[in-house]
């Protein structure tokens, strides 16, 4: 039985996340972090509201704002713009309220995003030892399962959690859709949701799942997955990480140590700005 | 590229003589070549190009049939070349231009609810939404005890949405039929009007798995119509992030196989290898996926390691899959899995042109990087394509795995070459606003990607990324007759074709 000692042969390979920081982080474009003083003259903001491919920057007067749930990760606001945009690792980007994408946070915002969390971890409760997961591909482009399906390699190896997939929609907690919203996976996404019981969590994983991305609105693609189900946690990225796609899990169901129904502040450093 | 109207020849099959046909296509097929793919351009008023396209002689030809607004119909060509058959299907359901003597007029990519318009055509909305017809299709197999099982679009595991219709009598899968309309986002819709350089982003997410390769074909027309020479060391860079691309894939259908066969331990060992495998392509530009590196000109983004700590983390990384193939490969619980699943005969796999490694097992050796090369190809020794005629699960697997290995050989040449060069004055030439029509092509993980590229004044008119998954997706059936149900995630590992690519 060779597999035997070669499965041993490497160690431990799993990453200590969310209890410690992964050596990775560093290494990836996880996120746009804009800064709340704004460091470039106005032709250097309209230029990169121009340059920006899904619109996702808006400016109004002085206050600039994007919008995660559109960035597609391109970085050229970065390049136009590097007194206000900043290519940043971190990957706790998950968002409780479609608004919440939206950075920095407008007037208001705060108090309804804070609603949000608070009746979902009223929702979901009972669910905190351990979630089962059901993936449903809407129109993804691919790379979305990919990152997905790397949650159970041993590196993420999101058991360890108390994250397991399952088959069937009636064993599951969570809901992960990725994808535009195709118009042909409208019923069976439909029907899958219809099939979990109560308590259930749908969280929509990358940016094409919150707004459809690069495809946006067509007559097949529904501009992102909350329109053909209740969205409670979007994961913004092109496609979003691993770890991306693991911290929106837990942080929909309050796995994660942080308890963000407590309405306390999040000690993961989730990045608001 | 050679453009060539419709000269006198017979046309075959149900078509009547006022339909247009494609005879010079059928002769050059008839002759040897290799048909890569039929396209639709819009044109004013209702009317509309097909551009037919083969691969003879290390070049690709190309003949052009216009299509009058008032007889959106032309003779089918998938009696006599089956590789055409998906091609036809998607033009009907998109342009609504009707192929007359189709064998299997089935939807494809957007079933077209009745009375409603195609969505590219004269009278179709674009960006209205529209809902598919979801009426089940009629059986093709008929017979006592004969039924037909519907497998998805929602299956069990982390899967792209897809429905394999098996009409069976029992165990084994007499026919299948692969629906893909679930997927389908109207990608090709979103590109006219943009700029070349949100294309190339577009490009990167018609496959997301195969981002690189598609933004090289794209980028490779749009350089063509801009007569743009693209600095060497960018050529080298894109090459490093395409192999990675390839080795990633590879590996990506071994998960899958060892997944599908249960080896727990194998499954871990090479899900940690892709799992390196894409840490390493995001230390080297940020996104796993490659994503923002290939631009129409040049590249986005220079490595972020150097030439020589590149050589570094890929010789441990080489060295390391390498034995654990030896020993995958040396289990026979696996290898008796892979061994004579899902023939695809080479007869098949010359009727339906099948490209990349699923051809390449089936003794259709052609490979873009060394019939056709494109960009620093040309300059590196690329080792003989990896060929094999086995034509099962097995023979895809192991040119796979030499595959893998010519990759790597690859990236320590490109990585070489930059390390002798230096930085170049500038990554990317400028590129002016292109007119006119190319092709661009590249060859993924999957097999060959072409890109039609029609712009006016910098401005994208249409483009049809054509998937290899596409393409090869047509050869699928043809691999399952002599199987079983527990066949079945073998075959679909082994095909490696991503649903996202096909029904684009």
């Amino acid at each position: 039985m060779p597999w035997i000692p070669r499965g041993v042969r490497d160690g431990i390979v799993t990453s200590r996340y969310p209890r410690q920081p992964d050596g990775f982080g560093p290494f990836f474009f996880g996120h746009v972090h804009v800064a709340p003083a704004l460091g470039d003259g106005p032709e250097a903001l309209a230029d990169a509201v121009r340059a920006c491919p899904t619109g996702a920057i808006t400016l109004d007067g002085d206050a600039v704002r994007l919008d995660r749930g559109r960035c597609v990760l391109c970085g050229r606001c970065v390049v136009l713009a590097p007194g206000t945009f900043r290519a940043d690792p971190g990957f706790e980007t998950a968002a409780f309220e479609r608004r919440e994408l939206v950075v920095p946070p407008g007037e208001g915002d705060d108090a309804e995003v804070a609603a949000a969390r608070a009746r979902l971890a009223r929702r979901v409760r009972g669910l905190r030892r351990s979630v089962h997961v059901r993936h449903v591909d809407a129109g993804s482009d691919g790379s979305e399962e990919w990152e997905v399906a790397a949650l159970t390699n041993p590196v993420y190896d999101v058991q360890r959690l108390g994250v397991f997939f399952t088959a069937s929609p009636k064993h599951a907690d969570v809901l992960l859709v990725t994808g535009a919203g195709s118009a042909g996976m409208e019923r069976p996404l439909r029907e899958t949701y219809d099939l979990m019981p109560e308590p259930k969590v749908v969280v929509a994983v990358g940016v094409d799942a919150a707004s459809g991305g690069m495809v946006g609105e067509r007559y097949a693609a529904r501009g992102g997955v909350a329109q053909l189900v209740p969205v409670d946690v979007f994961v913004p990225g092109s496609p979003p990480s691993p770890f991306g796609i693991l911290h929106g899990i837990l942080a929909a169901v309050g796995i994660l140590g942080s308890r963000p129904h407590d309405g306390a502040e999040d000690p993961a450093g989730r990045s608001r700005t | 590229m050679t453009a060539e109207m419709a000269d006198a020849e017979g046309s075959k099959g149900a078509a009547s003589s006022a339909v247009v046909t494609f005879p010079a296509t059928r002769r050059r097929v008839r002759d040897g070549a290799r048909f890569c793919g039929l396209f639709a351009l819009r044109r004013p008023a209702g009317g509309a190009q097909l551009l037919s396209v083969v691969s003879a002689d290390g070049a690709l030809v190309v003949e052009e049939v216009p299509v009058a607004a008032g007889e959106r119909r032309y003779s089918s060509l998938a009696h006599e070349i089956p590789a055409s058959g998906w091609y036809e299907r998607r033009i009907r359901d998109l342009f609504g231009i009707e192929p007359v003597g189709h064998p299997r007029p089935d939807p494809l990519v957007f079933p077209v609810p009745p009375g409603a318009y195609a969505p590219l055509g004269p009278a179709g909305e674009p960006e209205a939404a529209m809902s598919p017809d979801l009426t089940p299709l009629a059986p093709h197999v008929h017979g006592e005890g004969v039924f037909a099982i519907p497998y998805g679009p929602v299956r069990s595991g982390v899967f792209e949405a897809v429905e394999y219709l098996l009409e069976t009598s029992g165990e084994d899968i007499p026919h299948l039929r692969t629906r893909i309309f679930y997927k389908h986002r109207g990608v090709e819709s979103r590109f006219a009007g943009m700029s070349a350089d949100d294309g190339v982003l577009l490009a990167e997410r018609v496959e997301g798995v195969a981002s690189v390769a598609h933004a090289l074909a794209f980028s490779a027309a749009v350089e063509q119509l801009g007569e743009v020479a693209v600095p060497l060391q960018a050529e080298l860079v894109r090459v490093v992030h395409a192999e990675l691309e390839r080795v990633a894939n590879h590996l990506d259908t071994m998960v899958r196989h060892t997944e599908a066969a249960g080896q727990a331990v194998a499954y871990a060992v090479f899900s940690h290898h892709k799992e390196r495998v894409q840490r390493l392509r995001a230390r080297l530009c940020g996104s796993r996926f490659g994503r923002g590196v290939v631009v129409p000109g040049g590249i986005g983004q220079s490595l972020r390691l150097r030439p020589a700590e590149v050589l570094a983390a890929i010789a441990p990384l080489q060295r390391r899959i390498e034995e654990d193939v030896r020993r995958l490969m040396g289990t026979p619980s696996f290898v008796d899995r892979l061994r004579g699943t899902g023939v695809l005969s080479r007869d098949d796999a010359r009727r339906f042109a099948v490209v990349g490694p699923v051809g390449r097992a089936s003794g259709e050796a052609e490979d873009v990087r060394t019939s056709r090369p494109y960009g620093a190809y040309a300059r590196l020794g690329h080792r003989v394509v990896a060929h094999r005629t086995g034509g099962d699960a097995l023979a895809r697997q192991l040119v796979r795995i030499d595959e893998i290995a010519g990759s790597f050989h690859l990236v320590r040449q490109a990585a070489d070459m930059l390390g002798e060069l230096g930085e170049p004055a500038s990554w990317r030439a400028t590129v002016p606003p292109v007119s006119g029509r190319a092709i661009g092509w590249a060859e993924a993980p999957q097999g060959e990607v072409l890109s039609v590229v029609e712009a006016d004044g910098g401005r994208l008119a249409q483009v049809t990324q054509r998937t290899a998954s596409f393409h090869n997706l047509a050869a699928y059936p043809a691999a399952f007759p002599k199987d079983i149900f527990t066949d079945v995630a073998f075959i679909e590992a082994s095909f490696g074709l991503s649903i996202a690519g096909a029904a684009c």
